[in-house]
């Protein structure tokens, strides 16, 4: 194929390197005012009073905007479903506190310094009331009366009689296996600069879906959402943290819409705590049976993840126990424990992420009990079939990534588990990596110009994925054009909808769409040269029928047209919003990741040596910004593995330190250079017209176990418990 | 507030402008500690003079403006970002008399007299400075929000001469986060960059 | 970030001058007064910038032997000295493993030791329990989380460590602060320099206000020396634990071992008992790590952080092997 496959450099590479690169809190607009937001200082309670009058006396404040000052939710939001919206609970629309970090206030000011300085002394007085710690909270069942999020799949599944299979297995393992809450921090925290000329809203938010956006706020003022234009060229990642329509978004558009003047409001490092949610702490609990050949006869895996008191947020991190391998007594569940803290929400990667650590693990424990490969048990449980559905795989070449994985690391020569190199004890572990495929209705419009240029319109938002650049790719290969002559126009709501930069689900899905709209275009284009559509092929800006070709220019010039338009979607079965694949063929990805890492035992240190993750995710559009993803997910998997943690403070009830310097995520020193990403050959006619799927999320699923795995192997410790510090390494 | 008048002239028109090290003129409103033993007044205004990319400019700012606030909401110079405006993540890297600093952490005013180089300074017009063009052949970002602040670390990076070896640049840019982790690809474009201007 | 006035000094003399006002700080390299600021640590009314003050930077052989350094050299610029370097490689070390490199282009080895903690419950964006932050508050971190705290010289007022890097060299290079004020002036042992909570759980250094701290003066040179930092991750990052060492050896025999250890105590904390027994003792012998767990006899671990005794004495152990092969 042409384009599609190339390792073309970023589309939006010129913009990035320069600075032009304009990101939401990047905009302003002619009057604008900056908003700071003051936040509860307490986990649960009610806003007593509020004195504003210090802070108003500071030049350049013009409001302190308090809960009275607010416009009432318009009763349309009632109709909005959590998700998209993040959570129900506006904030300032009564004096009810649910946990610390919730905005209380707003302090608007000409001046940015102002604002942040008056913020600091707005004084708040509060009636406490007893707040709940999550983490020991009591383990309830999800309500689904209380958001949306636990009817994303199934809480309960069982198939064959798991517990009894488990007991009776002649090898068994499993054990508890824990993780922290983790922030997603984005480089850039989230912005939104909100701007009305009568009823009609602008907003520039750093987000990633801006429909959603659209639709939230066009509800929340009960306005059309032709009323509401939401802006968002570049955001600076979002690694979910800016998926849902978080309260500070709407905050933002009232107190703009109170003030009658553009508001600015980012939110600061700290407020990215408090505003935004986290991944939150998880328990998993998974039991394996075997036979002495390494079959597997019963998986159970019962996750339990922290949320928070307004809705239910469920993590389904159980979902591995069901999907990864072939099994015939399989029972999973998930359950939730409600206390006082911001709604988590999904981090990279959801769901696969959390569940592939704690299965990972069990699986290398299994391995170790049998004395057999952890690759090999693998291959012996691999799933032919989706395990919980029975049905057919979209496309599935995990044998082949295992294979082509093992021998670009040399896992079967590698170096034995406790080799020394000085202080150092080698270890290698390996891990399954697999993740959900999402696919999201989308559409597109491509329009195809005289002069052998074209333009793609959708609304999506690069966050850094890569959409930009690929997208092009895709119209070029139908229209037989360089992709340096097409331009995406993207970040805009006011253009064709696309779905959302989440779930791994942009390419799958408007890809597809823009690759309809460009056959839609080249349909036309041959109609107007008098050939039949499904007989013409596109190259070098010429359309082709057997021998014969004409020039873009040639055609549309006789025809005295400028330009073709055409638009393309990307539709789901009953018109669904979202779903995980087709009905008849579920869809996932796959993938092994192999690490190597070091372990100084008397020192507690653990240092990546070199990694390699082989991956079977479908048809990959463009090598060289997959590769950078996978990379990335990778780095993701060891933060997860050997730092990052939140910890909530439980006699405080709030997050203990808020910023980058005692919340620790990988530098460049962590990360060496041997990190080497492969993918097998793979195109998934079941999914999309395109053969791809999604790797946005596959890259940080099993690291943390491969990770463990290779410090068990390195010094005979299993620590699960994340993450891997020196305090635990230590213990040995 | 925000009444600043950025008069922005050609560099070498001003070159010549001696910048006292003290702002010239100030507002004395604090003469309360004073008790004239000092020969200096606190200001509560400063007026600040900065070369910012070649370009002076002259401001009125309170001293709490930071030079990445008055950089980025006073000039809209907006390619030095602000991911945590504690000196955590790089983010807001510029160069300050030619050596990298966080933006965050020094005060505009305390900029006075010196040149600051940003992003938007570093390429001469569409023609990329090797960095930059370095960071686009190695795929050395997603996002693009570090980017900047990457950039303008690394080019101190190799004026310093810490480009040694692949772990050298590693250490040496570790004061800049990249959370879509493209450490690798960044560690590549700094080796290649360096080894272009060697 | 609350509103103050701002005044450059021209000359030393200015400097402590207008830093004796009330209500005033002194801003250096500002890499940690910014964000107390910020963060409402402190709210001065004034701020003298000293960073014009001529004279007050560099590195200078002294005719003892020893070397000054200069209050306001940043800590790039004394970290790769030449005389640095080759004097004094544990100073290096330690500067080098401090921050990042964009904030050792701001920060001065002079305002480094006046560092405040970074205990997250002193650090906090609102006022959490902290005795450093509002004295009589309590300790939050005394029962809370206490993983990096201390195990050294703590007590139930405070548990906090002091977090820089080059007091722990300094003060195993019995390194002296040289400070003036408008009385005179004060030569300060490095070691003793931060206050333990002991003796005022509210301070973090003997400084007065209205004192500079103007340069660091260090004695004999002191090849065989080592810094060693323990963290989760590989830079850009406060130690859990750092060990500085300086050996003077005679063949495989140490003649005199200086140990100290950092971010296990509000100061820099210096293994005395271990360095008397290190005295005479072949490199490799059993005894050495007998005499690293004499140091150790007065530790005491919080809630939460017992591993820090275990991981203190390998990393002191280790850093023997180190500073003996430098």
């Amino acid at each position: 194929m042409g384009n599609l496959g190339q390792p073309i450099a970023r589309a939006d590479g010129f913009v990035k390197v320069t600075g032009t690169a304009r990101y939401a809190g990047d905009q302003n607009q002619v009057g604008q005012l900056y908003a700071v937001l003051v936040a509860s200082t307490v986990p649960a309670g009610r806003v007593s009073a509020i004195d504003t009058r210090a802070a108003l006396a500071i030049p350049g404040v013009t409001r302190v905007l308090v809960a009275a000052d607010m416009p009432r939710i318009h009763a349309d939001l009632d109709k909005i479903t959590v998700p998209p919206l993040a959570t129900r609970f506006i904030p300032m629309q009564s004096d009810t506190i649910v946990h610390e970090g919730q905005p209380v206030a707003i302090v608007v000011s000409e001046s940015l310094e102002a604002a942040e300085a008056a913020a600091t002394i707005v004084r708040v007085s509060y009636e406490r009331a007893a707040f709940i710690v999550p983490e020991t909270a009591a383990v309830v069942s999800a309500d689904p009366k209380k958001g949306s999020y636990s009817m994303s799949n199934a809480l309960e599944f069982n198939k064959g009689d798991a517990p009894a299979a488990i007991a009776a297995a002649p090898v068994k393992a499993g054990a508890a296996y824990t993780q922290p809450s983790r922030h997603a921090n984005p480089m850039e925290p989230s912005a939104t600069i909100a701007a009305w000329k009568g009823d009609h809203l602008t907003v520039y938010d750093a987000v990633q879906h801006l429909p959603a956006v659209q639709n939230v706020m066009a509800a929340v003022f009960g306005l059309p959402a032709t009323s509401v234009r939401v802006v968002s060229p570049h955001t600076g990642g979002g690694f979910g943290a800016k998926a849902f329509v978080w309260p500070h978004e709407i905050l933002a558009a009232m107190a703009a819409k109170v003030v009658r003047r553009p508001v600015k409001l980012v939110l600061s490092r700290q407020q990215m705590y408090g505003m935004v949610g986290p991944q939150p702490q998880m328990v998993h609990d998974v039991r394996l049976g075997a036979g002495a050949d390494g079959k597997l006869l019963g998986v159970s895996h019962a996750a339990t993840n922290i949320t928070g008191v307004t809705e239910d947020y469920v993590e389904f991190g159980a979902v591995p126990g069901r999907t990864f391998y072939a099994c015939d007594n399989i029972a999973t569940s998930q359950r939730i424990r409600r206390g006082n803290i911001t709604l988590p929400t999904f981090m990279r990667s959801p769901w696969d992420g959390p569940g592939s650590w704690a299965l990972g693990s069990a699986m290398d424990e299994l391995a170790r009990t049998l004395n057999m490969d952890p690759l090999d048990l693998r291959l012996i449980n691999y799933a032919e079939t989706d395990p919980e559905s029975g049905k057919p795989w979209s496309s599935k070449k995990l044998r082949e990534a295992y294979e082509e994985g093992a021998r670009r690391f040399g896992w079967r020569t590698r170096v034995k588990g406790g080799t020394r190199d000085g202080h150092w004890r080698i270890g290698c572990g390996m891990a399954d990596c697999s993740q959900g495929q999402a696919r999201f209705h989308s559409t597109a419009r491509v329009c195809l110009k005289a002069d052998g240029t074209a333009r793609i319109e959708s609304s999506f938002c690069d966050i850094g994925t890569g959409p930009a650049t690929i997208f092009p790719q895709i119209a070029a290969e139908v229209l037989g054009l360089d992709p340096k002559q097409i331009l995406a126009v993207a970040g805009d709501s006011d253009l064709p909808y696309s779905g959302p930069t989440y779930g791994s689900g942009t390419t799958i899905s408007t890809g597809a769409a823009v690759q309809h709209a460009a056959l839609g275009v080249r349909a036309k284009l041959a109609r107007l040269t008098g050939w039949p559509a499904e007989d013409v092929t596109m190259r070098d800006a010429r359309i082709m029928r057997g021998n014969e070709a004409r020039t873009i220019r040639e055609v549309l010039g006789e025809a005295g047209v400028s330009e073709l338009t055409s638009d393309g979607a990307f539709d789901l079965p009953g018109g669904a919003f979202v779903d995980m694949g087709s009905s008849a063929f579920p869809a996932r990805t796959f993938g092994a990741i192999f690490v190597e890492v070091g372990v100084d035992q008397e020192l507690g240190l653990l240092r990546l040596r070199r990694a390699t993750g082989v991956y079977s995710a479908g048809r990959i559009i463009n090598p060289r910004t997959a590769r950078s993803q996978m990379i990335g997910g990778i780095v993701w998997g060891w933060g997860m593995a050997a730092m990052e943690a939140s910890h909530f403070e439980p006699t405080l009830g709030r997050w203990l330190a808020k910023d980058l310097a005692g919340v620790a995520l990988p530098v460049n020193a962590d990360i060496p250079p041997d990190i080497d990403v492969g993918f097998v050959d793979e195109f998934d006619a079941n999914s999309g017209p395109l053969g791809a799927k999604g790797i946005g999320e596959l890259g940080a699923t099993g690291v943390a176990a491969a990770v463990g795995n290779a410090v068990y192997d390195a010094i005979g410790l299993r620590i699960r418990d994340l993450p891997i510090t020196p305090e635990k390494i230590l213990a040995a | 507030m925000s009444k600043h008048q950025p008069t922005i002239s050609r560099r070498d028109l001003m070159r010549n402008s001696a910048i006292a090290a003290a702002g010239a003129a100030v507002v004395p409103v604090d003469s309360a500690g004073a008790a004239g033993s000092t020969s200096k007044q606190f200001e509560a205004l400063a007026m600040v003079h900065v070369e910012i990319n070649g370009v002076d400019h002259q401001l009125e700012l309170p001293p709490r403006v930071t030079l990445l606030d008055m950089l980025r909401e006073r000039l809209q110079l907006t390619g030095t970002k602000k991911g945590c405006n504690r000196g955590e993540c790089g983010a807001c890297t510029v160069l300050l008399d030619g050596r990298r600093v966080n933006a965050c952490l020094v005060l505009a005013v305390a900029a006075a007299g010196r040149k600051v180089t940003t992003i938007e300074g570093l390429s001469d017009g569409p023609r990329l400075h090797p960095v930059q063009q370095a960071f686009i052949d190695h795929d050395a970002f997603q996002c693009g929000f570090c980017t900047c602040g990457q950039i303008m670390s690394a080019v101190g990076c190799i004026a310093e001469g810490h480009t040694g070896s692949n772990a050298e640049i590693r250490e040496w840019m570790s004061g800049n986060i990249c959370r879509c982790s493209a450490y690798p690809q960044i560690a590549a474009a700094v080796e290649a960059a360096a080894r272009e201007k060697a | 970030m609350r509103d103050f006035s701002y005044a450059q000094a021209t000359s030393r003399a200015d400097a402590i001058a207008l830093a004796a006002l009330p209500d005033t700080m002194v801003l250096a390299g500002g890499t940690e007064l910014l964000n107390w600021t910020r963060i409402g640590i402190v709210e001065p009314a004034r701020i003298v910038d000293i960073t014009r003050i001529p004279g007050m930077e560099g590195v200078k052989a002294l005719p003892n032997g020893g070397v000054r350094i200069g209050a306001l050299t940043k800590l790039n610029d004394a970290a790769q000295h030449p005389l640095i370097r080759a004097s004094y490689p544990v100073l290096s070390e330690a500067i080098l493993k401090s921050a990042s490199a964009q904030i050792r282009n701001l920060a001065t080895v002079g305002g480094n030791p006046l560092q405040r903690v970074r205990c997250p419950y002193f650090r906090a964006d609102e006022p959490t329990p902290c005795n450093k932050r509002a004295p009589g508050s309590g300790c939050g971190a005394l029962h809370g989380f206490n993983e990096k705290h201390a195990i050294f010289g703590w007590t139930k007022d405070c548990v906090a460590v002091h977090p820089a890097d080059p007091p722990v060299a300094l003060a195993v290079l019995d390194a002296d602060f040289i400070t003036e004020d408008k009385n005179g002036g004060r030569r300060l042992a490095a070691r003793k320099f931060n206050v333990l909570p002991g003796e005022d759980p509210t301070a973090h250094s003997v400084l007065h206000h209205g004192e500079l701290i103007v340069g660091i003066e260090i004695g004999r040179p002191a090849p065989k020396s080592a810094y060693l930092k323990i963290r989760e991750r590989e830079s850009y990052e406060y130690a859990t634990v750092s060990a500085a060492v300086a050996l003077d050896l005679e063949g495989d025999v140490i003649r005199r071992a200086r140990i100290a250890l950092g971010s296990v105590a509000m100061q820099p904390w210096r293994l005395e008992e271990t360095e008397r027994r290190l005295a005479g003792q072949k490199l490799g012998s059993p005894a050495i790590e007998a005499a690293v767990d004499a140091g150790f006899a007065d530790a005491r671990p919080l809630s939460s952080n017992t591993y820090k005794i275990k991981l203190a004495r390998n990393a002191a152990l280790r850093t023997i092997e180190l500073a003996a092969r430098a």
